[in-house]
């Protein structure tokens, strides 16, 4: 380190009133403090980050994504997500006739049944049809016929599709809800009890039925490539698109998770703000109101809210959800409102305004509650993934937001009905939820730590 | 110590009154009558169930007939389901959800207390970050996710393994225990984790710790019992938040594995509108959490000496 270049001059003592030595940075205000924080905390970022997105994505996205989350197809019901891709059009199914045998011979009394022999395809596996053939069984009195998306193991064979009556009728048509995937089919021979199962594995390829193509494109013929509408995310038991009604229904869950707590919060803090200000008998009404509602069990209540406010059972009811959340959530903030503010009221600082003879306005709005608000802010960020979970956690129940309109609670109830068989119907709101809340639990985590030096986690 | 119960039991029949009277005036305010819909399409069988059920009276001696029934502890009669009454209905599915709920404690208790220590004890290093990196994806994950998610995995499991190695949902045995109370305690669980993890933090730097390692405890003593003993504060008080939380994450958790507990019957009762068994199952939830908060509040009396002593004083 050089010195810098000294003259006589800079030794003369400087005269009274020009300030010896400024301040040694410049000074940061409380907010600017805070964001350089936060802006250290790369989690907390990300998280903001993904918040923003989510909310551009549900604000704007219906608008991007023209389809209409409503809108049934139940000719493309539970289809899983899949790119964009053409289809080849499929050439028109022949007919499909039974194979009868001659009747298979009696097997031997008390021999058990064997499996069937030589489980093949009867022409060209599509998503039209599948069309299984056999060798007749001795002794059975007919087959049964399952599909399975794994390989059977154990017991299981898959799923019941149906039943061939006699013994000589050895074919079957699968044409139920065939998707382009890998089929283990299984038959079982049966003479009352079942004897054990033929396995065949089946790739059923990508295409479109002509009849479906038409629609789409008059001029389609067999092995053109028609593109249906894309479902990037699939499709649901209905057959109305997932993306869709993500995007409109995290508007419901968003709304809520973020009205509730914003209302909710405002009353807290006005009404803590009053019990702390002014003291006294006010404050011990206003608290012992808080205590009482604070003892009152959460869900329980908002269940019986939405059963007093008239929503029956099968309804939607938003507006009924949001004022019983209100009603019940505001108690929270109220306490930490009126903490922080008997503090302060006590704090030099504010005596000494008081002393300056600034007025009851000036000292709420200068001193008290700009002291508040950070602390407010961090209750704010852990209230609204508590309120989209609340939403959630009702709608799953069928007491929130109720099928047919989406909000992320309600897909999830609709999805886990049919979660064992397509699980992309409850995995896609269920991460969505948690995506969500979980980058509010990082943010408001961030935030306590650049907001609050007291309740910094220790890290 | 004995006063202080006393005067903790007193305030807690207060909040279960105020409990009860919010309940009323709730179930009273809703539009129309719960008879209206039901089959009693005639006049006179509708009068007569109003005399019968009481809806004949002014709100206000309805309002004392129902507290009065509620001090006998008689909760009525269930409207949807004929000759049960809702006392019936708590005796029997209310054994279900509490084993299910205190399973669910136990196993979030231990398990949060266990993981916090070693997240405080390993802080910074691997097993910190990894525990910790799933303790907020325990809280940011609903139950239900958890439920769901479970049952895929164990039916996957029992395909593997070719026979049932777990039931996916039912009741009756200790196994059909074990998949629903991890699904229902592993948020609280995720939840104690972080509150032992800090407080942990927070003790281990205390002038008595300091203290113990200078006169020469072994390591496991001070941890065991200078640490341990004085971190656990917090979980204890978070206890009755803990179970009031398991006690409603019981509904989801009840119907997704089709468990016969009392959370379901009261998901079921709202559907078909059963007034009376909302309003019994509502204030005996209440009243239940009620006093598991006050014997918690009493049980940390007993482990913290300091609290003791100053409740006894006041």
């Amino acid at each position: 380190m050089s010195l810098p270049a000294l003259s006589p001059g800079d030794f003369a003592p400087l005269s009274r009133g020009e300030v010896a030595r400024g301040p040694s940075r410049p000074s940061l205000s409380y907010w600017r403090d805070a964001w350089l924080r936060l802006r250290r905390n790369r989690q907390a970022l990300a998280s903001l980050a993904v918040i923003a997105l989510l909310l551009l994505a549900t604000l704007l996205g219906p608008l991007a994504w023209r389809v209409d989350p409503g809108q049934t197809a139940m000719a493309r019901t539970s289809e899983r997500p899949r790119g964009w891709a053409a289809l080849t059009v499929l050439a028109p199914l022949a007919p499909y006739q039974e194979v009868v045998v001659e009747p298979p011979p009696a097997a031997p009394a008390g021999a058990p049944l064997r499996a069937p022999e030589g489980l093949r395809l009867l022409g060209p596996a599509t998503v039209e049809a599948v069309r299984l053939r056999w060798e007749p069984v001795p002794g059975a009195k007919g087959y049964l016929v399952y599909r399975s998306t794994s390989r059977p193991g154990g017991d299981y064979l898959g799923l019941p599709l149906g039943e061939v009556e006699g013994g000589n009728l050895v074919s079957f048509e699968d044409a139920f809800n065939l998707e382009p995937a890998t089929w283990w089919y299984s038959v079982v021979a049966k003479d009352g009890a079942e004897g054990p199962p033929a396995t065949l594995r089946v790739a059923v390829p990508a295409g479109i039925p002509l009849v479906e193509a038409r629609t789409l494109d008059p001029a389609a013929r067999p092995g053109d490539a028609v593109a249906r509408p894309w479902r990037p995310l699939g499709t649901d038991a209905l057959g109305r698109d997932i993306l869709a009604r993500l995007l409109s229904g995290g508007r419901i869950s968003l709304f809520i998770g973020f009205t509730a707590p914003l209302l909710s919060i405002l009353i807290g803090v006005l009404i803590g703000g009053v019990a702390g200000y002014f003291g006294g008998r006010l404050d011990q009404w206003l608290m012992r109101i808080t205590d009482f509602v604070m003892a009152l069990p959460f869900l329980l209540f908002m269940i019986l809210f939405r059963v007093a406010l008239g929503v029956g059972p099968g309804e939607s009811g938003v507006g009924p959800m949001l004022v019983a959340m209100i009603l019940l959530s505001w108690t929270g903030a109220a306490r930490l409102t009126r903490g922080q503010v008997l503090q302060l009221r006590e704090a030099e600082f504010v005596q000494a305004a008081r002393l300056l003879g600034a007025r009851p306005r000036y000292l709420l709005l200068r001193h008290l509650l700009p002291n508040t608000l950070g602390v407010i802010l961090v209750s704010l960020t852990f209230a609204i993934p508590s309120a989209i979970f609340t939403e959630a956690f009702l709608s799953f129940i069928g007491m929130g937001v109720v099928p047919p309109t989406a909000s992320w609670g309600s897909m999830c109830n609709d999805g886990i009905k049919t979660f064992l068989v397509y699980p992309h119907e409850f995995i896609a709101p269920a991460a969505i939820i948690s995506v969500t809340v979980l980058a509010f639990n990082l943010l408001g985590d961030g935030l306590r730590d650049a907001l609050d030096p007291r309740l910094r986690s220790v890290e | 110590m004995l006063a202080y119960t006393l005067k903790r039991l007193l305030a807690g029949l207060v909040t279960v009154f105020f409990i009860a009277t919010a309940t009323f005036a709730a179930m009273h305010a809703v539009p129309g009558d719960p008879l209206m819909s039901g089959k009693a399409r005639s006049a006179e069988i509708r009068r007569n169930l109003r005399v019968r059920y009481g809806l004949d009276k002014p709100v206000l001696v309805q309002y004392g007939v129902f507290l009065g029934n509620m001090a006998k502890g008689d909760f009525g009669i269930s409207f949807t389901q004929q000759n049960r009454s809702v006392n019936d209905i708590i005796r029997e599915h209310f054994k279900v959800s509490a084993v299910l709920g205190l399973v669910a404690l136990a196993f979030a208790t231990a398990g949060g207390i266990l993981l916090g220590a070693v997240t405080a004890r390993f802080r910074g290093r691997l097993a910190d970050r990894s525990i910790l990196f799933l303790v907020v994806l325990g809280i940011s994950v609903p139950s239900f996710v958890f439920a769901a998610l479970g049952q895929q995995v164990v039916l996957a499991l029992n395909r593997w393994a070719g026979t049932t190695v777990l039931p996916v949902a039912g009741w009756g045995t200790v196994r059909h225990l074990l998949l629903p109370a991890l699904a229902l305690g592993l948020g609280t669980l995720a939840f104690l984790t972080r509150l032992m993890r800090s407080s942990l933090l927070e003790v281990v730097h205390q002038d008595w710790v300091r203290t113990a390692r200078a006169k020469g405890l072994p390591p496991w003593r001070i941890f065991w019992s200078h640490q341990l003993r004085n971190a656990i504060l917090p979980v204890v008080t978070l206890l009755g938040p803990a179970l009031a939380a398991i006690t409603t994450g019981g509904f989801v958790v009840e119907s997704v594995f089709a468990i016969p507990g009392l959370g379901r019957y009261f998901v079921q009762a709202v559907q078909q509108l059963d007034y009376t068994v909302i309003m019994g199952l509502t204030v005996f939830y209440g009243a239940f959490l009620a006093f598991m908060v006050i014997v918690v509040d009493i049980l940390y009396g007993f482990v913290d000496p300091r609290i003791r002593v100053a409740k006894e004083a006041a």
